[in-house]
């Protein structure tokens, strides 16, 4: 979370404190729940026709063009380090932007929007997968399962880009 | 930053280029008021804005600039060395104006240097004539002043105006006004715009008020919408084009019709003419011929040809270089000129014209030509080609050799050019923006270098090709022609050992199999043998793409490649197709890479078959020692692993323990013979090879040195006993080739354990090692062991590729770099793409140990890089990674 949202939450507090909440877009990655701030999310869409990039890391999916743009499409299983999807269902996508560049998180599905109270965020635990952890920004508990909150810098924070930094 | 401080950057660095220009130009036409009166505003401006926004400094500068112009105006002879000053001060300008923009504020510091040497010359003119002889008179003139003296009060380093006014009027002038040096009137086209200027200038106030400035991000914004709107297009025209009777027909003809206006209207913003390119030249050429004691005119034709901003923004530097080139080798000097019956005066002659959606550009001289003799032996010395094949070659394919990379002939390094960077870097340059450039020399007449450059960048035409089950975008402009292949045509794909040729036109054309550099190839070999050939060329380099189908072209608009995409050279970007599929557009430069691996020869039209073959293994080349021991074959052992050649006294060998012993700097060296027929020696002198690692060394005893040689090591019959790699042969001879890993343990049993240094480390960590040499593989075999890996060697990047995503798993992977097939980098990339192995630590071997070599390495993501024979580099760096991954697990 950045210093200025930070602030900005700080200044929400004082004029009601019922406004420590953040929004998540919930999405299934394998058997796991993950979230992402519905800041960061521009559309949800089904990835249509993909070209794969010949030379490219195994993360990137391949691209696609939504409504005119060219997107780069990430494989989250495979960035997340969990195994390929076996059932040929279609798969759905996650358009985000980062440094005015389109991406789109290849996911398994979309689930609701949910509202969460900050207070209720958890670390991530110390245990967890090296691959998942690294991108894994924080924990909710929900009644029934748990949520895995992703940081996209760090998601999009790829091997070949942070070489050329 | 500050709108105001920006607009006044902007403004005056335009200003300071038109200076540059007329000044030069003034200095040839001293009378022409116009030049002089333009240059006077725009310092006099420049002035003005700067005391406005409170920069004195820069103020000041212009002031005196102005006083000595103001002198000019008065009737003041031009000197060349006034001008020299006036230049030297606009280059002061600039820099600080530079300091301006990074910091927003003045540069500290003051000028007095220049403006002392301004205002002695204001001062003590020699010339400067009581009687004004030309227009403006002196009464004008202290209007002139006074009017300063109102605007604003003096600052340090000002001569007040008084005295100014009264140095001028005291300084005796002579009787007669010396007759101001006029330099011969140029016929340049650039003197011809001096008197057209005065028709214009009427014109002027209308022509300002009709265009604006616009940023030019909002011209790239323009014209990515533009983009996109083609694209559009061209998915509804496409549509359209399926259904038989549609009502959308004749829209969508006006549609298309208007978009391409637009297209064109937008892109015609972009146009900036040739000229701005050309702009510095002048005042280059001015320098140059002042430092190089030449005379030479510049002449341009075409300024006003337009050129898309972006493509002119690439060629400003490698124009300006082949200007200077021209100057420097180009023209000879007066002296020499006169002796060959040229005028005394060289002529530099640009010129930029239109043809068929290129660029044409000419940098002409009348010098002496390219020096073809000088460039061949140059080729030979620096290795680029060999005498034989310059013998073949035509005089045009010898000038080519001046674009080699670290190419210069001039005989004398001189500050202007000939530092050995030079024509190659222009090359890429002008590779890169999809252009090319040709030289043309006649001896003792002159050379002309033709740069052909496209429109634009923005949008291109493309050839959409198939290679794998993909679609692939070439630009057309790389596109010569397309060869169908099939067998048992005169157009059939040949193979030299394993790499693919085709006979065209009695040319030898490398190939290069498009599904197989991507990766995307079956493992079908056989597909090979129908298909297309893109034939296609980068320079000099010509080779021919193999792909599997052809489509047709298309206008395409090219958008950059997302940047966790950019580190792939193969490909420039990609594009929306009119069908709406993405698709990636081949860089046929980083293409010519992979190819220029396996083809350096390609230079040649008429390569030898053999030397396409050889040109693969040119890096391999291993400096090898070549020796006789116990019989009179030869024997031979790299160089690299030879710690030192001894010649000692046979006498000083001792015998104890049933072993030969030498005492060698301070310790006792053990002496192992290479076979048992070598006999060490009871007197005189024997030779020994010291092999020495850390603290130990052995010695083997041969019989004698034979030669140093560099070869290519191929050993082609290996060897069934232990110490003999097996032969190869090393210079026309059957050779044994030694291995020095036999008999390393036959001194200390625990050679290759070091000194306690593996001792500790856990056994059977798995390594992969990957190498196409079974030299190098049975060499460093045994050392990765004893190093405590379990080792788990390969003779080939598939081969090793495939191991890992059989899922086998190693603790690290040791490879090397130049494989035919699949590279080193290739595999690199392909493990850092697998699941399993994404974090493995891969250490890059190679012979080639350049600074780029090097750099080309840790770009692509090696974790460590060890030079072939380093077998110490390689134990240190094996122990640092996997000793991190340990810990890291």
């Amino acid at each position: 979370m950045t210093p200025t949202r930070q602030r900005e939450r700080i200044m929400k507090t004082n004029e009601d404190a019922h406004r420590e909440e953040t929004e998540y877009v919930t999405v299934m990655i394998g058997e796991q729940l993950f979230g992402l701030p519905i800041e960061r999310v521009h559309d949800v869409f089904m990835p249509g026709h993909l070209t794969p990039v010949p030379l490219a890391s195994e993360e990137i999916a391949g691209v696609l063009n939504l409504r005119g743009r060219i997107v780069t499409a990430i494989d989250m299983r495979c960035r997340l380090g969990l195994p390929k999807r076996e059932d040929k269902s279609e798969s759905m996508a996650v358009g985000i932007d980062c440094d005015g560049e389109s991406y789109g998180l290849v996911i398994d599905s979309v689930g609701e929007v949910l509202k969460l109270r900050d207070d209720s965020r958890e670390p991530v635990p110390v245990n967890l997968d090296s691959r998942l952890a690294r991108v894994a920004a924080c924990v909710h508990r929900l009644d029934q399962e748990l949520l895995v909150v992703l940081d996209v810098a760090r998601l999009l924070d790829m091997k070949p880009a942070a070489k050329a930094a | 930053m500050d709108d105001l401080l920006h607009e006044f950057l902007t403004e005056t660095n335009e200003s300071l280029d038109t200076v540059n220009v007329e000044l030069v130009r003034f200095e040839q036409d001293p009378n022409n008021a116009k030049i002089l009166d333009n240059i006077f505003r725009l310092v006099h401006t420049i002035k003005g804005t700067c005391g406005f926004l409170g920069l004195p400094r820069l103020a000041t500068l212009a002031h005196s600039a102005e006083t000595l112009m103001g002198k000019f105006r008065d009737g003041m002879p031009v000197t060349e060395q006034a001008v020299t000053l006036i230049l030297a001060t606009i280059d002061r300008i600039k820099e600080i104006l530079d300091t301006l923009e990074q910091q927003q504020k003045e540069p500290e510091g003051a000028d007095t240097d220049l403006i002392d040497q301004l205002d002695r010359m204001v001062t003590q003119a020699p010339a400067a004539p009581t009687l004004a002889p030309i227009a403006a008179s002196p009464v004008k003139t202290v209007g002139t002043l006074s009017d300063q003296v109102l605007e604003r009060p003096l600052k340090p380093g000002e001569v007040s105006l008084d005295d100014l006014e009264r140095a001028f009027r005291d300084t005796p002038g002579p009787a007669t006004p010396p007759a101001p040096k006029v330099a011969p009137k140029s016929e340049s086209p650039a003197a011809a715009n001096g008197s057209k200027d005065k028709d214009e200038e009427k014109s002027e106030s209308k022509v300002a008020a009709q265009s604006i400035r616009v940023n030019v991000d909002t011209l790239e914004k323009l014209m990515t919408m533009v983009s996109e709107l083609v694209l559009t297009r061209n998915q509804l025209l496409e549509m359209a084009r399926r259904q038989a009777d549609s009502e959308f027909k004749v829209p969508l003809q006006r549609l298309s019709n208007v978009t391409a206006e637009l297209q064109e209207s937008v892109m015609k913003t972009r146009m900036q003419p040739v000229g701005n390119a050309w702009q510095k030249l002048p005042r280059v050429v001015r320098d140059l011929s002042a430092e190089l004691g030449k005379e030479i005119e510049l002449e341009m034709h075409g300024a006003e040809t337009e050129l898309d901003r972006q493509v002119l923004d690439r060629i400003k530097d490698p124009l300006t270089h082949m200007v200077r080139n021209s100057a420097d080798h180009g023209l000879e000097t007066p002296a020499d000129r006169i002796a060959a019956n040229k005028p005394e005066k060289g002529t530099i002659r640009l010129s930029a014209y239109h043809e068929g959606g290129h660029i044409i550009m000419e940098i002409a001289d009348d010098g002496r030509g390219l020096n073809t003799r000088m460039i061949k032996e140059k080729a030979i010395s620096r290795g680029i080609a060999n005498a034989a094949e310059i013998g073949k070659m035509s005089e045009a394919q010898i000038h080519r050799f001046i674009f080699a990379p670290g190419f210069s002939t001039a005989a004398k390094i001189t500050s202007v050019s000939g530092r050995g960077v030079g024509m190659d870097v222009v090359l890429n340059n002008i590779d890169q923006i999809g252009g090319s450039v040709d030289v043309k020399s006649i001896a003792g007449e002159g050379s002309v270098f033709t740069i052909k450059i496209p429109l634009t960048l923005a949008i291109i035409s493309a050839l959409i090709i198939e290679a794998g089950g993909e679609r692939f975008a070439i630009p057309q402009l790389a596109v010569i022609e397309l060869v169908r292949v099939k067998n048992n045509t005169e157009h059939r794909i040949e193979h030299i050992k394993d790499t693919p040729v085709l006979r065209l036109r009695n040319k030898l054309l490398p190939l290069i199999h498009l599904g197989r550099l991507l990766g995307l190839g079956s493992e079908n070999a056989k597909e090979a043998e129908s298909g297309f050939i893109v034939v296609t060329q980068i320079g000099s380099r010509m080779f021919g793409i193999v792909v599997d189908g052809v489509f047709h072209t298309e206008e395409i608009v090219v958008k950059p490649m997302a940047t966790k995409l950019r580190h792939i050279s193969a490909f420039s970007g990609n594009t929306i197709l009119g069908d709406g599929s993405v698709i990636m557009i081949l860089d046929p430069n980083g293409v010519a890479e992979a190819v220029c691996a396996s083809t350096q020869s390609a230079i040649s039209d008429t390569a030898h078959a053999a030397d396409a073959a050889d040109a693969g293994h040119i890096q391999n080349k291993t400096s090898l020692l070549v020796f006789r021991a116990g019989s009179h074959e030869t024997k031979a052992v790299p160089l690299a692993l030879v710690t030192r050649l001894e010649e000692v006294e046979a006498k000083k060998i001792e015998l104890s323990n049933g072993r030969h012993l030498l005492q060698y700097r301070g310790q006792l060296m053990p002496l192992i013979r290479v076979n048992d027929q070598v006999k060490i020696k009871n007197d005189g002198t024997q030779s020994l090879l010291v092999f020495a690692d850390g603290a130990r060394c052995m010695a083997l005893v041969v019989d004698e040195i034979v030669d140093i040689v560099e070869d290519i090591l191929n050993i082609e019959i290996p060897s069934e006993q232990p110490g003999i790699l097996g032969s190869a042969v090393i210079k026309g001879e059957a050779t044994e080739i030694i291995d020095v890993g036999h008999f390393l343990p036959l001194a200390f049993a625990d050679w290759f354990r070091g000194a306690g240094s593996a001792n500790n480390a856990p056994a059977h960590r798995n390594l992969l090692f990957v190498e196409d040499s079974a030299f190098f593989r049975n060499m460093l075999t045994p050392v990765l062991k004893a190093a405590g890996y379990e080792v788990t060697a390969m003779s080939g990047g598939q081969e090793a590729l495939a191991i890992v995503k059989s899922g086998k798993f190693f603790d690290v992977v040791v490879t090397d770099l130049e494989m035919p097939g699949m590279d080193g980098f290739a595999l690199a990339d392909a493990i850092r793409g697998h699941r399993n192995s994404a974090n493995t630590p891969i250490i890059a071997l190679s012979s080639m140990t350049s600074p780029e070599a090097i750099a080309k390495v840790r770009k692509a993501g090696f974790h460590d890089f060890v030079a072939k024979f380093d077998r110490q580099g390689l134990v240190a760096a094996l122990k640092e990674h996997s000793d991190d991954t340990h810990k890291a697990a």
